[in-house]
C-alpha cells in the first residue's frame, strides 16, 4: 500500500518500534507514511511549521500546545520514533495483556494518557497546574466569549474543586481525582490505532 | 385553565353540530331536497325544484354550496382549538404528551358524531393523508433538520435505519405468523405474506409521534437525530417492504429471483428518492436566485418546489418522504442565501404553522377514525402483535447499538438505546397503509390491530417514557453532576483527541465533509446564490462557523450575576450559570448537549436574520446587543462601563464581521451594550482565529415565547 513503495526496511527501528509501542507492522507503516506526507522538504525530521500545515490543527484552540507536546523540550526537531512513540499515548488500550511487574508501564496506559493531557496545561513543567497557565488554557478553549471576571471565577471554581493541599495548584493526582469519573481509555483513544 | 380547555373543546363540538346534521353519509348522493328553497335568480346547484316561491326570500342558508371547504375548515379549526386549549390547560401537558390528548379529542368527537348519525364517522383516507398532512411535517422537518450533526451520525442513522427495519419486519412478521399457526381456528386463514405485510407496515416508527412525544422530553440533540433520522429514513424500508409484500401477495407465486428484485428496489426507491430531491433542490435554489425583485413570492417556490418533489417521486413509486428531506436539505443553504430576511421568516413560519396543523389533523383523525363499526377483535393476534412490537424493538436496538458502540467515539448510552427502543412509537403512517391493503376476510382484524398498536404506543409509551427515563436518571443521579474541573478537562481532552486526529490525517467523516465543502464552495455556490450575496471568503468562514454555532446555542438567558468579586465562595446559582457558560460556549464537536428542536417554536437560533445583520445591515446591530446575554448589564447603569468591561464584551463576532464589513460604526447609542461595541480594535486579531469567534446568546424576543415551551435543559450528561 502507499504509492511511495516504502516498505518496513526503510523504516528505521522498525522492530523496535513494534516492540516498543505495541503498533502492528502495518500501523507503523501507515504512520510512516503520514510522516513523509508532513515531512515537506523530506528532511527525515519535523519541525513545529510542519504541524502548522495541518488546516484543523491551526484552527484547534489548543492546536500549538498539542504541537508543543511532540516535541521534548528544547528540541527542535522530531524523528519518527519519538513521532510514533508519543502517537503510542493514543493507542486503545489493550485488554488482554496481562502485566507483570518488570515490564515498564505501556505508553497507552490511562496513567500516561492523563499525563500526557496534564502536560497540556503545564508548560513550565513543574508537575503542577498553576491558576496561571489553567486561564491561559481556559481562555484558550473559551475564547473570546467571556470576560475576564468570568474566566477567573472558573477557574478559581476548578481550583476550589480539585485542590486537596490548598496548594492552589492542581497537581498530577488531584487532575486524576477529578477525572475519576471519567473513562480513559475510551475518551483517549483513537480507534483506528487499534 | 382546566375550564378553558374543556370549554373550547365543547365549542368545538357545538361547531361540528351541524356539520353532523348536514353531513351525509360517504357513499350516498348529497341529495338536494334537504335544503332549504333558494332565491331563484341564485340557485346554483341546479335545483330542480320547479315551485319557485313568490316572494324574495331575504335570509336563507345555501350549506351545500361551501360544504367542501367549509368542513375542511372546521376540522382545522376544531385541531386548532384544541392545540390551544391544552397548552393553556395548566398542568395537563405536564403529564400527557399533546398527541394522547389530541387523539382524546378526535375519539370525542368521532363519538360524538356517531352517535349524532348512528354510522361511522368520515376516515381519514389514505390519499388525504399521504398527500396533504404528511407532506407538510416531513418538509419541516427537513427544513429545520440540523445538517452537521445528521450527516456526523449518519452512518449510524443508515444503521438503525435499514438494518433495524428489516429486523423488526423480518421478526414480527415470522412471529407472528407462529402465533396464527398456533391458533389455527381463529387466524388460520392468514398467511406468511400477510403477516410479513402486516409486520412491514406495523414495524415503521413514525416520525411525527416520536417527534411530539420527543418535545416534553430532555432529549441531548445526538439521541434526538439518532431517533428522528431513523424515523425519517426508514419509510423507503418500510415503503417498499410493504409494496413488495403486497405485489408477492398479488403475484401468484414467490420465487428467489422476486426475492432478489425486491432487494433491488429498496436500492431503487432511496437512491432514487434522493436523486429526485436533490434535483428539485438544485431547482429551488436556482430560482430562489432571481427572486429579488419580487420576493413577496419567493417563499412560495420553497413550498412549490418541495411538494412538486415529494408528487414526483410517489409518481414514481419512489420514497416520496426522503425526495421531500433532501429536497429541503439541498435548498436550504442556498435558498437562505438568497431571498430577504422576511421571506425567510415568512418560510419558516409558515413551515412551522402547516406541519402544526397538519399533525394536529393527523392524530384528532386518528381519534376519530378510532370510532368504527368495522372492528374485529382477536385476544391473541393483538396482544401478541404488542409484545413482539417491544421484544423486537427492543433486541433490534440492543444488538446494533452494541456493533455500532465500536465505531463510534460517542457510545451510544443505556439510557439512550432505551429512549430509541422504547420510543419507537407508531402512528399515522401505520394506520394509511392498513387501510391501503387489498380486501380480505382478515383485514378488519390487522385495523383494528393497527389501531390498538397506535393507541397503545401513543398513549402507554408516550406517557410513560418521561418518567421511566427520569427513573433511569435517578440512578445515574447518585453520581455527582459534572464539576467544572470535570468538564475543563473533557473538553480539553475532546480537543486534544480531534487534533491528534488531524496530525495522524485519520480519513474519517471529516475527509469528505472538506471535499463536499470545496466543491460546495467553488461550483454550488457560484452558481446558486446570487453575486452581490456571495461574500468573499474569510467573512463566509466566519459566517459559516457562526451558523454552526447558533445551531448549538439555547436560548434561555441565565443573567450572569455579580461576578466581580473572586474570592468568596460561589452560589449555586452562579455554579450553575458557570456550568451553562462552559456546556455552551466551549467548543464541543462530539457531544453537543443544546436541547432538541421544537415542533411549535422557532427557536431565535434557528433564524437566521439576526447572523446576517451583521453582514448587511449594520443599524440593527444595536437592537442585537441589548440581548447580549453573557454581559447582560442592567439597562440603566451606564456608568458601570469601563474599558476593561468593552474589550472584553463578548460581541466580538460583530467586531470581526464589522471590521472586515464596509459599515463598522454603530449609530445606536440609545441601548447601553452597544457602547461596549465601539472598543478597541484588538479583537480584529481575533479574527484571524476564527473559531474564536462566537455569537452573542441572545434572549428571547421580549421574553414573550412562552416558558413552558421551551421545556429545554441543559443536560450535562456524561459520557460512560
Amino acid at each position: 500500500m502507499g504509492s511511495n513503495s516504502s516498505s518496513m526496511n526503510n523504516i528505521p527501528n522498525a522492530e523496535q518500534l513494534v516492540q516498543e509501542t505495541g503498533f502492528s507492522a502495518a500501523h507503523i507503516l501507515r504512520l510512516y507514511e503520514r510522516f513523509q506526507f508532513l515531512d515537506k522538504d523530506d528532511t527525515g525530521q519535523l519541525r513545529p511549521e510542519d504541524f502548522g500545515a495541518v488546516r484543523e490543527l491551526a484552527m484547534n484552540p489548543i492546536g500549538d500546545r498539542i504541537i508543543s507536546a511532540f516535541f521534548s523540550p528544547g528540541q527542535e526537531t522530531l524523528d519518527f520514533a519519538s513521532f510514533v512513540r508519543v502517537l503510542a499515548h493514543f493507542r486503545p488500550a489493550d485488554s488482554n495483556r496481562t502485566r507483570d511487574g518488570a515490564q515498564p508501564e505501556p505508553a497507552n496506559s490511562s496513567m500516561r494518557k492523563l499525563k500526557f493531557a496534564f502536560q497540556l496545561y503545564d508548560q513550565d513543567r513543574d508537575g503542577k497546574i498553576s491558576r496561571a497557565e489553567l486561564l491561559q488554557v481556559l481562555r484558550a478553549m473559551l475564547g473570546m466569549q467571556v470576560t475576564e471576571e468570568q474566566l477567573q471565577s472558573i477557574a478559581e471554581r476548578a481550583i476550589q474543586e480539585a485542590d486537596f493541599d490548598q496548594d492552589d495548584a492542581i497537581s498530577f493526582d488531584e487532575f486524576r481525582k477529578s477525572l475519576e469519573k471519567v473513562n480513559i481509555d475510551h475518551k483517549m483513544s483513537i480507534r483506528f490505532l487499534s | 385553565m382546566a375550564a378553558l380547555w374543556t370549554l373550547s373543546v365543547l365549542l368545538s363540538a357545538c361547531l361540528l353540530w351541524p356539520v353532523c346534521l348536514a353531513l351525509t353519509p360517504p357513499a350516498e348522493l348529497p341529495q338536494p331536497h334537504n335544503l332549504p328553497p333558494l332565491l331563484g335568480f341564485n340557485s346554483s346547484d341546479g335545483s330542480p325544484s320547479v315551485d319557485l316561491p313568490m316572494a324574495l326570500r331575504v335570509f336563507s342558508v345555501d350549506y351545500h354550496h361551501v360544504q367542501a371547504p367549509f368542513e375542511i375548515v372546521l376540522w382545522i379549526m376544531l385541531a386548532s382549538l384544541a392545540k390551544l386549549g391544552f397548552h393553556w390547560s395548566g398542568r395537563v401537558p405536564a403529564v400527557f404528551p399533546e398527541s394522547c390528548l389530541l387523539i382524546m379529542v378526535g375519539l370525542l368527537v368521532g363519538g360524538v358524531i356517531y352517535g349524532v348519525r348512528h354510522s361511522a364517522p368520515p376516515t381519514l383516507s389514505a390519499d388525504a393523508f399521504f398527500l396533504f398532512l404528511l407532506p407538510p411535517i416531513v418538509l419541516d422537518a427537513g427544513y429545520f433538520l440540523p445538517g452537521k450533526l445528521f450527516f456526523e451520525n449518519l452512518g449510524t442513522i443508515l444503521w438503525y435505519a435499514v438494518l433495524g427495519t428489516l429486523w423488526n419486519v423480518l421478526g414480527i412478521g415470522l412471529s407472528l405468523y407462529g402465533v396464527c399457526l398456533l391458533a389455527q381456528s381463529s387466524l388460520g386463514d392468514v398467511s406468511l405474506l400477510h403477516c410479513l405485510l402486516f409486520g412491514s407496515l406495523i414495524a415503521a416508527v413514525d416520525p411525527v409521534a416520536v417527534l411530539s412525544v420527543f418535545q416534553e422530553m430532555h432529549v441531548n440533540e445526538q439521541l434526538h437525530i439518532l431517533v428522528f433520522g431513523e424515523s425519517l429514513l426508514n419509510d423507503a424500508v418500510t415503503v417498499v417492504l410493504y409494496k413488495l409484500f403486497e405485489s408477492f401477495l398479488r403475484l401468484p407465486s414467490v420465487s428467489g429471483l422476486d426475492v432478489l428484485l425486491g432487494g433491488c428496489r429498496v436500492v431503487v426507491v432511496g437512491l432514487g428518492g434522493l436523486f429526485v430531491g436533490l434535483f428539485f433542490g438544485l431547482l429551488a435554489a436556482l430560482t430562489s436566485r432571481f427572486t429579488s425583485r419580487a420576493q413577496v413570492i419567493a417563499p412560495l417556490f420553497v413550498f412549490l418546489y418541495s411538494y412538486l418533489s415529494y408528487l414526483t417521486s410517489e409518481m414514481l413509486h419512489l420514497s416520496g418522504i426522503m425526495a421531500i428531506v433532501t429536497c429541503a436539505v439541498t435548498m436550504k443553504q442556498y435558498v437562505e442565501a438568497n431571498v430577504s430576511e422576511r421571506s425567510n421568516t415568512s418560510i419558516q413560519y409558515f413551515l412551522k404553522m402547516w406541519s402544526s396543523v397538519s399533525e394536529t389533523l393527523i392524530f384528532i383523525f386518528l381519534g376519530v377514525s378510532t370510532i368504527q363499526d368495522v372492528h374485529m377483535w382477536s385476544w391473541p393476534f393483538v396482544c401478541s402483535t404488542l409484545l413482539l412490537c417491544l421484544a423486537w424493538r427492543a433486541t433490534g436496538v440492543l444488538l446494533l447499538t452494541a456493533v455500532v458502540n465500536k465505531l463510534r467515539r460517542n457510545t451510544v448510552t443505556f439510557r439512550d438505546q432505551f429512549i430509541i427502543a422504547y420510543g419507537g412509537l407508531r402512528g399515522a403512517i401505520c394506520f394509511s397503509l392498513v387501510f391501503l391493503i387489498d380486501d380480505f376476510p382478515k383485514k378488519r382484524l390487522f385495523i383494528t390491530t393497527t389501531i390498538v398498536v397506535i393507541l397503545f404506543t401513543v398513549f402507554v409509551q408516550g406517557m410513560t417514557i418521561k418518567p421511566l427515563v427520569e427513573l433511569l436518571d435517578v440512578k445515574r443521579k447518585k453520581r455527582a453532576l459534572p464539576t467544572v474541573s470535570e468538564e475543563i478537562h473533557s473538553r480539553l481532552i475532546d480537543h486534544l483527541l480531534a487534533g491528534i486526529e488531524d496530525v495522524v490525517g485519520y480519513w474519517g467523516q471529516h475527509y469528505w465533509k472538506d471535499r463536499f465543502e470545496q466543491f460546495n464552495r467553488k461550483y454550488l455556490r457560484r452558481f446558486l446564490i446570487r453575486e452581490d450575496h456571495q461574500a468573499p471568503s474569510s467573512i463566509l468562514r466566519v459566517y459559516q462557523e457562526l451558523e454552526r454555532r447558533e445551531q448549538r446555542r439555547d436560548e434561555e438567558a441565565p443573567p450572569i450575576e455579580d461576578p466581580r468579586s473572586h474570592s468568596r465562595p460561589l452560589l449555586p446559582e452562579e455554579m450553575d450559570s458557570i456550568r451553562r457558560i462552559l456546556s455552551r460556549n466551549l467548543q464541543n464537536f462530539n457531544k453537543k448537549q443544546t436541547p432538541a428542536y421544537s415542533r411549535h417554536t422557532l427557536h431565535q437560533d434557528t433564524t437566521m436574520d439576526k447572523t446576517r445583520k451583521p453582514l448587511y445591515r449594520h443599524h440593527s446591530l444595536g437592537e442585537r446587543y441589548k440581548y447580549n446575554t453573557i454581559t447582560h448589564w442592567p439597562q440603566g447603569e451606564d456608568g458601570e462601563f469601563n474599558g476593561s468591561h468593552r474589550v472584553r464584551a463578548g460581541l466580538c463576532r460583530s467586531h470581526t464581521v464589522c471590521a472586515v464589513g464596509p459599515r463598522p460604526v454603530l449609530q445606536d447609542s440609545s441601548v447601553p451594550a452597544a457602547s461596549a461595541q465601539r472598543g478597541p480594535a484588538d479583537p480584529k486579531s481575533a479574527a484571524t482565529k476564527e473559531d474564536q469567534v462566537f455569537p452573542q446568546n441572545q434572549a428571547p424576543v421580549g421574553g414573550e415565547a412562552p416558558k413552558k415551551q421551551l421545556s429545554f435543559v441543559l443536560e450535562n450528561e456524561k459520557q460512560p
